[in-house]
């Protein structure tokens, strides 16, 4: 449980920054290399690769080197799956409970 | 690249029921007062709801919502009456098995009621986020960044 919070806290502090959102953005259409999702950005490599590591932790963005060229994707499958899953159960029992609380509030 | 197919979870889930243990308790082993908080939701329709409320007894619920049909085999694997309920159950969506899972229900009395505590150790099995369920989860955590960022 406290694993998926830090992981939760990590998506949104990476989601928090415009650069990273404009990542994320152009990511969506497709994998890239990092020189070029640096281009459009008008920061320096290092700040990219920077920002990267951070999308990387929060699992949202993944990279490969393949040969000279490291590429970036995105990575939706670290979100959805756990967090989506957890959520949709967890509320699906907390709407439960809060019925059976509802009922034991009738008079027997 | 090879990827996991089941992912593992545990969360817990707790309240406090300004009632005795023995009603809370009531309402899980009564199948006709389990059946209303269980299974009565409007976005839900109940195709079928049976129980045997017993170690090693098993109940088996269907439901339907957005055309799908979603079912819950349970097992009961240990009861102690007004204490302690702990289930085994799996759910599973159309024809395809989503999740197993270990539930517990602890009762605890309290000066002014009962406290409540529901764990659930889940195993959640491969492929039952389909893509539009991906862009649901996508679509969501953009707009709950956007509250968070606009509060």
């Amino acid at each position: 449980m406290l694993s998926q919070r830090v992981h939760v806290d990590r998506v949104f502090h990476a989601l928090g920054d415009p650069t990273r959102r404009a990542m994320i953005e152009k990511l969506s259409e497709g994998p890239v290399s990092v020189s070029r999702l640096a281009k459009p950005l008008d920061i320096t490599l290092a700040a990219v690769v920077q920002h990267l590591q951070v999308l990387e932790k929060s699992g949202l963005v993944r990279t490969e080197k393949i040969g000279r060229v490291r590429t970036c994707r995105i990575e939706s499958k670290g979100l959805s799956v756990a967090e989506r899953w957890i959520a949709d159960r967890r509320s699906l029992w907390e709407a439960r409970f809060d019925r059976l609380g509802k009922l034991l509030a009738e008079p027997d | 690249m090879k990827e996991r197919s089941v992912t593992h979870a545990t969360f817990v889930i707790e309240r406090n029921y300004p009632t005795t243990p023995q009603r809370v308790f009531g309402a899980f082993s009564d199948p006709a007062k389990k059946r209303r908080w269980f299974a009565g939701d409007e976005e839900f329709k109940v195709d079928s709801f049976e129980m045997d409320f017993r170690v090693g007894g098993s109940e088996r619920s269907s439901f339907r919502a957005r055309g799908l049909t979603c079912t819950n085999d349970t097992v009961y694997l240990d009861i102690v009456p007004d204490r302690r309920i702990v289930i085994a159950y799996t759910m599973t969506l159309g024809d395809k098995r989503i999740s197993s899972s270990q539930a517990t229900v602890e009762i605890l009395p309290r000066e002014r009621g009962s406290e409540f505590i529901f764990t659930e150790q889940a195993a959640f099995f491969e492929g039952a986020d389909g893509p539009q369920m991906r862009e649901e989860g996508w679509r969501k955590l953009l707009e709950n960044l956007a509250q968070d960022l606009t509060r």
